[in-house]
Parts: structure tokens; C-alpha cells; sequence
């Protein structure tokens, strides 16, 4: 549980993405696999998966965040229009936004914990008020953000930072397995190496999905080797009990909300530099999206049990899905039909496999 | 004459545990029949198998009504048959109408529409026998607990019961409410109805019963009609049990003489009931390497006590609280306060309270003291941990595969042994155990009672709440007992019998 083993679960993810894209693969005639598409994947599953790598931690506690999508078109509008309309240096509109994200949330995380309402509740009346927020600030007029603004969306990093983002991956799978783990070790270097590889055949590692990785790995760190994340898997797995260890659990609550709040943010940020423009609609069902990737990837709406590596694959899963429909010009409609029906069978398989151990 | 209703050597097993060994039991008609027995002895099960939750098959024995064998495979089955049970706890849907619930699962109507005007109409006439006189279209949870009890029983009548069982109905009730249920019982009883009373309270008792049998560690002891019985001679079946089987008693250094903790004039409300009280103006103090024993029963204010002590204030209360020289007013805000100040509780409860079932045994076992454990970054230092609830587990002998399974997987014994090992790493002056081995067998209990003892020869002071006599005689210093939220007894060593504990609680 603390260190990051890999279970049944995680194999049964991969071989889960292993499959798609196979499938996908053979249907496009290789196409799926080209460097050019692997590239557009990773920088469509970047926003989704920073924030289910956020909702892991609110999940896992207990809660659940569905403002995180309006929450993340909003701060992504409100720093294009401080760089556009109030000349603002990008990097303090960036700053400002995620303190916005923060504030926002910890302000949700208040009406949970101290007044006890509902998180469903209070996080549907977030995605609404901000929603029409979003809308009122707009005014339904899209903002084009300045140049500055949309590197974190569309730049990518030179080959020798991509080889020297891939092989520090490396470095540190090799170290950490240096005792016990080695073959999961070594086969996490090589494939970090190789994906080096393939973003260099292309132009190179997106930036979307660097910081899409920096913000796993800071979560992953908190979530599974920090007081504060262990007492958040307490406060989902048996509340009494943590209540009776004498672990502060509104405070806990409330500090799970601002982080998530601040995630947002930034997913937000990386959004509408994607996309190049802040919209009145921008991140609507994203919240979705990734309730959806952190479910799929073995965290429990229970409660207690998650991880944020496993959301990460089943952020990877959703946009391959995405991903392949596309290539294969499937009507669009199929893909929420296919991907809801991934989400239920992924958990009902969960569920078989679980009672089946126990 | 054959009995109405005939049970005849029911043996019960669970795993690892014999509930009921050979019990036998008659009710005739129009006959108020009371079973008495401590926690644990049985009374529970017995009224499981009797209203058909513990089907037939699942029990050795047989059950006859007018001496036709029953084999009653659900609940519905035994109501339909005429027995119908009303639990301890109350069975109404809060927001619901007192009609529905008076017919939840029995609507009247057909399949497709219920008949509001007949299910008004026989929830009014229903209640007419129980002398309740309420809107039937009136929430539940707007009436009061006494109500609401009269309300189950006049379900449990309508569902024309031939055996009514009742289990300890007035133990949530007001002395008048108490007072009115008693009557009752004795009127449905005088119109031909079996009654099986189920009750702690030796006064109505014998306010009411007609006959009496005991039950003890899943046997029955001595059955017969009440007027063979003294309040004593019952106490002393109920607890007669071989006190050589509880531990031998070991010498244990006698307390300090240094007051570790002390409470004065503690009173705590209970919920829900303004202008009654779990707890009233109790006073006590406790000290280092002392063990000092709460008895009583049920229901007595044990468990709102600890809780109380322990921050835990769903429940707030007044009173003053002493430690290490520093005085609190009221209690502490939350257990965290509590924990810094020494105090640790182990609850009845383990596995609401006490666990959490996912994580693994070493993470449970440093919940408490996760910040300990702080290394570089702020980022938990797994080896420290890992090291140090490995020196508490073999400590305190915890069997595990390894730390890293999960906690839901150990055995009660060592579950709790794991809780225990949790606040020993806290490094707590004052220990709280509350039904420390409640559903623990008996070979891990000789080890927690090891445990217990070693620990206040160290110098802990522990305060001990248990509803087990033998355990409670064997390992305090001290008793008190509490009866109904007040102190009605404090037992020095040489006054120390089951007796003692019985009479005082039942006082």
C-alpha cells in the first residue's frame, strides 16, 4: 500500500491499455501508434488527468468534487483576462488563478466539513455558480489569450530536455527498486526511455503533459507518504476510527478541497492554453471525465482505497478511447456511449474480482 | 395442558462460540414469562431463533406451537405463525407516517395501490389497543421514544401475535412511560397473549412476571413461577458462573497514591432527551498504576463516561477534569486534544471505531502517531515507522502473516491487540478500555488481560469499563457502578463479588 507495488488491479489497467491499443492500432492501420497521434493523446489526457489526479485525494477521503470543471474554465478565463484586459504579466495572472482555484475550494471544503452539508451538494451549487460566473464574465465572447500564455498548452520541450526528462524518470525508478522490485524497476526505466524516445520522433515531450506528470508525482507523494494523505485514506476507509486517533478531520477536509481547488486551476490553465481561447463554456464535463479516470483506475467512491497512479492510467484509457474513435471517424455520439460503458464494466469487474479474494 | 409455545434443548452454535447449549422454554397463553441473564448469556440469540431471523436448520433443538413442530425459515414465516418480537432497538422508518409504518411491508391495498382510508383506519384502531391516540398520518420521529415503542407493540399486535416478545422495552424510556408499558403488557397478556419479557430491570420483573427463567453462559439455569424466586436469588443465578475460570489472580503492584486523572460532578445529557442524562454528577479519580473497574450494565453511562472523557463530544457535557495538575472545564474539545494530554481510548466498537479495514496492520497500528514519523520533505519515514510498530507488535504479541496486510484480516484478539498498540505508541499516562474483550476468545483474552496488568504495573493508570463480572472482579483495584447514569456503589478489594456488582447495578 505505501510503497508503489504493482497489483492485479494496475495489471489488469495496463493490459486493459495494452488492448486498446492493439485494437485500435490494427482498425487504424497504425496510425494510433504513430509518434504524431501518441503526442496529440498524451496532451488530450493531460487536463483530464491532472485533475483526477486531485480528485483521488477527495475521493479517497470520502467526498467528491463536481465543480472542478467549471472551476477550471473559470480560472483559466479569468487569467487570459487579466493578461488581455488588465496587462497583466502572464506568470502573476497564473499565480492569481491558482490562488482563485484555492480559495474557491477551500471555501467548498468549509461548507462540507464545518457545516456539514453534503460535499454532492455543495460542489453541484459550486459547478453551477461558477458556470454562470464563467458566462457573465465572458460574456459569451471567446478571449485569445497572449502568446506567453499558451506554451503551457502547446510547447513542447527540446529532444535533449525530453531525453533528460526521460532518463531522470529512469534514474529514479532504478533507485527506488535498487533493494527489492528490480524487474518493475527496470521495466519502468525502459519504458520511460522508450517513450523518450517516440515524443523525440515527433517534436518532443508536450508541456501540458510534463506538468500532467510533476502534478502525479507531487500528489503521489502526498496522497501515499505524507501524514496528511495516509490521515485522508483514514478519514474515507473508517471516519470513527480516525476521529478516535484524534486525526482533525474537518481541517483535513478542508485542506483536501484547496488542493483540489488549486489543480483545478491550473487544469484550467493548461485548457485554454490548449485550446487558445478562454469560452463560456470551457471545462464543462470534465469534472466527469475525471470522477470517471479515477474510477476506472481502481479508486473507490467508498472511500479509502485509490491511487493516483492508477487514475493516471485510467485518464491514459479514456483519452485512448477518445483517441481511437476519432482516428476511426466513429459518430461521435458513440464515444460518452462507449466510455460509460467502460466506466460501469471496469467497476463491476473490480467488484467480481474483490469478492471473489475475499 | 400443552404449552403454547415449546422450546426444547436449542443448541446454537457460531463460529468458535456455543450460544446456546440445551435451552428449553414453555409459554402458555395469557402468561407474562421473564428472561433474565447477563450480557452475553444467550437472551439475544434465543429471540433471534424464536421470531425465525435465525432459521430453521440453522439450530439444533425443536420449537413447537400447540405441539406442532415449527420450522420457521424467516421472520414473515414466525409472524405469520402468530410470534412477532419487538427489538431493543427501535424498527420505524423516522420519516415515515405512524400507518406506514404500522404496516411497512403488509400495505394494505392491492399490488398496485395502497388504501390510505383502511390503512389510516386500522393504524387508528391498533393504536386504540396500546391506548395511543395519535394522527396516524403524523411522521414517527415527530413522537416521543415511549411513543414510539407503543407504536412497535401495536404493530407487533397487529400482526395478530399469539407470543409477543419483547426485548427490554423500557430501557430507553421515562419512569412514567416505563410505567404505562408495564400495564399494558399485563392487559394484552390478560387477554390470552403469551408474553416472553426480556428485561435488566429486576423491580419490573417482578412487578409483572408470572414466571421467571434464567439464562446463563447459553444454558438455562433454573426455570419456574415467581413466587419461587428473591430479587438476590435471581442476581445470584444470573452471575453464579465458576469465578475460577476468570484469571487466576496475579499480584499487581498496588496503585501509586499519584493522582493520574480526576473528574468532578461530570454530567452529560443524552441526546435527544432534554432534561435527561447519561451521566449525572459523577466524581472519580483514578491513579497511576491503578486499575480501576466500571460496572454496570447496559446502558448504565460506562460507555458515555469513556467517550465523554476522551473528547468526544457528540454528545457535550459539563463537569471538570484534572490532569497532570492542569484543569479542564467541560470536557476536551476533540480526542486530538485528549491524545496530546495522555489519555487513550480503546472502544467497544473495534470495528467501527477502532479500525481502518483497508490498511495495512503497521499504518493502523501508527494512525495515532503518523506525525512521529517525519522524515525528509515532511514525507512519512516508512522504515522508522515500519521498525517501530514492529517493536509494538511483538511487544504485544499481535499475529500477523506480515504489517503489510490489511487490518480486517487479523482475528478480533489481535485487531484489538493492534488498537491497544496503537495508543501504546502515543505514549499515553491514562488508559480507557472499554469492553476491552467483547467478542475476543478466550485464549487472546488471558493475553489482553496479561497486557492490561503489565501496563499498570508500569505505572499507567487504566480505567476499565466491562459488563464481564469475572473480568472486571479480576483485574481492578477499584470498582464503581454505575446505575443509570449515577454512582451507586464503589467496592474496595474486600467487598469484591459478583453479587456486589449485580446488586449495586440493578439498584
Amino acid at each position: 500500500m505505501n510503497k508503489m507495488k504493482i497489483s492485479w488491479q494496475t495489471l489488469g489497467m495496463l493490459a486493459a491499455l495494452l488492448l486498446i491499443g492493439l485494437v485500435f492500432s490494427v482498425a487504424t492501420e497504425g496510425t494510433f501508434l504513430s509518434p504524431r497521434n501518441l503526442s496529440q493523446l498524451s496532451r488530450q489526457m493531460a487536463v483530464t488527468s491532472m485533475l483526477a489526479s486531485g480528485m483521488v485525494l477527495v475521493i479517497v477521503a470520502g467526498q467528491i468534487d463536481l465543480s472542478v470543471g467549471a472551476m477550471a474554465g473559470l480560472c483559466g478565463a479569468v487569467a487570459a483576462m487579466l493578461c488581455v484586459q488588465a496587462d497583466m504579466s502572464v506568470p502573476l495572472a497564473f499565480g492569481l488563478a491558482l490562488v482563485l482555484g484555492a480559495v474557491l475550494g477551500a471555501a467548498q471544503g468549509i461548507l462540507v466539513a464545518a457545516l456539514a452539508i453534503p460535499p454532492f451538494i455543495v460542489t453541484l451549487g459550486g459547478m453551477l455558480i461558477f458556470q454562470g460566473i464563467l458566462l457573465g464574465l465572458t460574456k459569451g465572447v471567446a478571449i485569445s489569450p497572449p502568446v506567453a500564455f499558451l506554451a503551457v498548452g502547446q510547447n513542447y520541450l527540446s529532444a535533449a530536455a525530453t531525453w533528460g526528462v526521460g532518463g531522470a524518470v529512469a534514474l529514479f525508478a532504478l533507485w527506488q527498486g535498487r533493494s527489492k522490485g528490480r524487474l518493475r524497476a527496470i521495466s519502468i526505466a525502459l519504458g520511460s526511455l522508450g517513450l523518450a524516445a517516440l515524443f523525440n520522433a515527433y517534436e518532443g515531450l508536450p508541456v501540458p503533459v510534463v506538468l500532467m506528470l510533476v502534478l502525479a508525482a507531487a500528489f503521489w507523494l502526498v496522497s501515499a507518504h505524507t501524514p496528511f494523505g495516509r490521515h485522508l485514506y483514514a478519514i474515507g476507509g473508517n471516519r470513527d476510527a480516525a476521529f478516535y486517533a484524534g486525526i482533525p478531520i474537518k481541517g483535513r477536509i478542508v485542506a483536501a478541497f484547496t488542493l483540489m481547488g488549486a489543480v483545478a486551476a491550473a487544469a484550467g490553465l493548461v485548457l485554454t492554453a490548449r485550446v487558445g481561447a478562454a469560452s463560456s463554456d470551457a471545462g464543462r464535463m470534465l469534472e466527469l471525465d475525471a470522477i470517471a479516470a479515477a474510477v476506472i483506475g481502481g479508486t473507490s467512491l467508498m472511500g479509502g482505497r485509490g491511487s493516483v497512479w492508477g487514475a493516471l492510467l485510467g485518464g491514459a484509457i479514456t483519452a485512448s478511447l477518445d483517441n481511437g474513435m476519432s482516428l476511426l471517424n466513429t459518430e461521435p455520439y458513440w464515444q460518452p456511449i462507449i466510455k460509460g460503458a467502460i466506466l460501469v464494466a471496469a467497476v463491476s469487474a473490480d467488484i467480481s474480482l474483490r469478492k471473489g479474494k475475499s | 395442558m400443552p404449552s403454547l409455545l415449546e422450546l426444547d434443548s436449542i443448541i446454537k452454535d457460531f463460529p468458535g462460540v456455543r450460544a446456546l447449549d440445551g435451552v428449553s422454554l414453555r409459554l402458555n397463553a395469557g402468561e407474562i414469562h421473564a428472561l433474565c441473564g447477563e450480557n452475553g448469556a444467550g437472551k439475544s440469540t434465543l429471540l433471534k431463533i424464536m421470531a425465525g431471523c435465525y432459521g430453521h436448520g440453522s439450530y439444533q433443538g425443536a420449537m413447537r406451537l400447540d405441539g406442532v413442530e415449527l420450522a420457521l425459515s424467516s421472520p414473515r414465516e414466525a409472524e405469520e405463525r402468530g410470534i412477532a418480537l419487538v427489538a431493543q432497538e427501535l424498527n420505524l422508518v423516522p420519516a415515515l407516517s405512524v400507518a406506514e409504518n404500522m404496516f411497512l411491508g403488509r400495505e394494505k391495498g392491492n399490488r398496485i395501490r395502497v388504501d390510505w382510508p383502511e390503512t389510516q383506519r386500522e393504524a387508528m384502531e391498533s393504536m386504540a389497543k396500546v391506548g395511543l391516540d395519535e394522527d396516524p398520518s403524523r411522521p414517527v420521529e415527530q413522537l416521543s421514544v415511549g411513543k414510539q415503542q407503543l407504536i412497535e407493540i401495536a404493530r407487533a399486535l397487529s400482526k395478530k401475535a399469539r407470543v409477543l416478545i419483547l426485548d427490554e422495552p423500557t430501557a430507553a424510556l421515562t419512569e412514567t412511560d416505563a410505567a404505562l408499558l408495564l400495564k399494558l403488557v399485563k392487559d394484552i397478556a390478560s387477554q390470552g397473549t403469551a408474553v416472553l419479557y426480556v428485561s435488566h430491570r429486576l423491580e419490573e420483573v417482578f412487578q409483572i412476571a408470572h414466571s421467571i427463567t434464567v439464562l446463563r453462559d447459553g444454558k438455562s439455569v433454573r426455570s419456574g413461577p415467581a413466587s419461587g424466586w428473591t430479587r438476590a436469588s435471581v442476581v445470584a443465578d444470573m452471575v453464579g458462573r465458576d469465578l475460577a475460570a476468570a484469571e487466576a489472580s496475579v499480584p499487581v503492584p498496588a496503585p501509586s497514591g499519584k493522582t493520574a486523572l480526576k473528574v468532578r460532578h461530570w454530567s452529560v445529557p443524552r441526546p435527544g432527551l432534554p432534561g435527561f442524562f447519561a451521566l449525572k454528577d459523577l466524581s472519580l479519580h483514578v491513579e497511576q498504576g491503578e486499575i480501576l473497574g466500571i460496572g454496570g450494565l447496559m446502558g448504565s453511562g460506562r460507555t458515555a463516561l469513556l467517550s465523554t472523557l476522551f473528547g468526544d463530544l457528540r454528545s457535550s457535557c459539563s463537569g471538570e477534569l484534572s490532569m497532570d495538575g492542569a484543569t479542564w472545564r467541560g470536557a476536551f474539545s476533540d480526542p486530538g486534544q485528549a491524545i496530546a494530554q495522555g489519555l487513550c481510548l480503546v472502544s467497544e466498537d473495534r470495528k467501527k471505531m477502532g479500525l481502518v479495514p483497508g490498511s495495512s496492520v503497521a499504518e493502523n497500528l501508527a494512525l495515532a502517531s503518523l506525525g512521529e514519523f517525519k522524515g525528509a520533505l515532511g514525507l512519512l519515514d516508512w522504515e522508522k515507522l515500519e521498525s517501530a510498530a514492529q517493536t509494538q507488535a511483538t511487544a504485544l504479541r499481535v499475529r500477523a502473516a506480515s504489517l503489510q496486510v490489511a487490518a480486517n484480516t487479523l482475528s478480533g484478539g489481535n485487531q484489538q491487540k493492534v488498537v491497544l498498540a496503537r495508543w501504546l505508541l502515543t505514549g499515553p499516562k491514562v488508559l480507557l478500555l472499554d469492553e476491552p474483550t467483547r467478542g475476543i476468545d478466550v485464549g487472546a483474552r488471558a493475553e489482553i488481560y496479561r497486557l492490561i496488568r503489565d501496563l499498570a504495573a508500569g505505572g499507567l493508570a487504566v480505567i476499565l469499563a466491562s459488563s464481564d463480572l469475572p473480568e472486571l472482579l479480576a483485574l481492578s483495584h477499584r470498582i464503581l457502578v454505575l446505575s443509570e447514569g449515577r454512582l451507586s456503589a464503589e467496592l474496595g478489594p474486600s467487598q469484591f463479588s459478583p453479587e456486589a456488582v449485580m446488586h449495586a447495578a440493578t439498584s
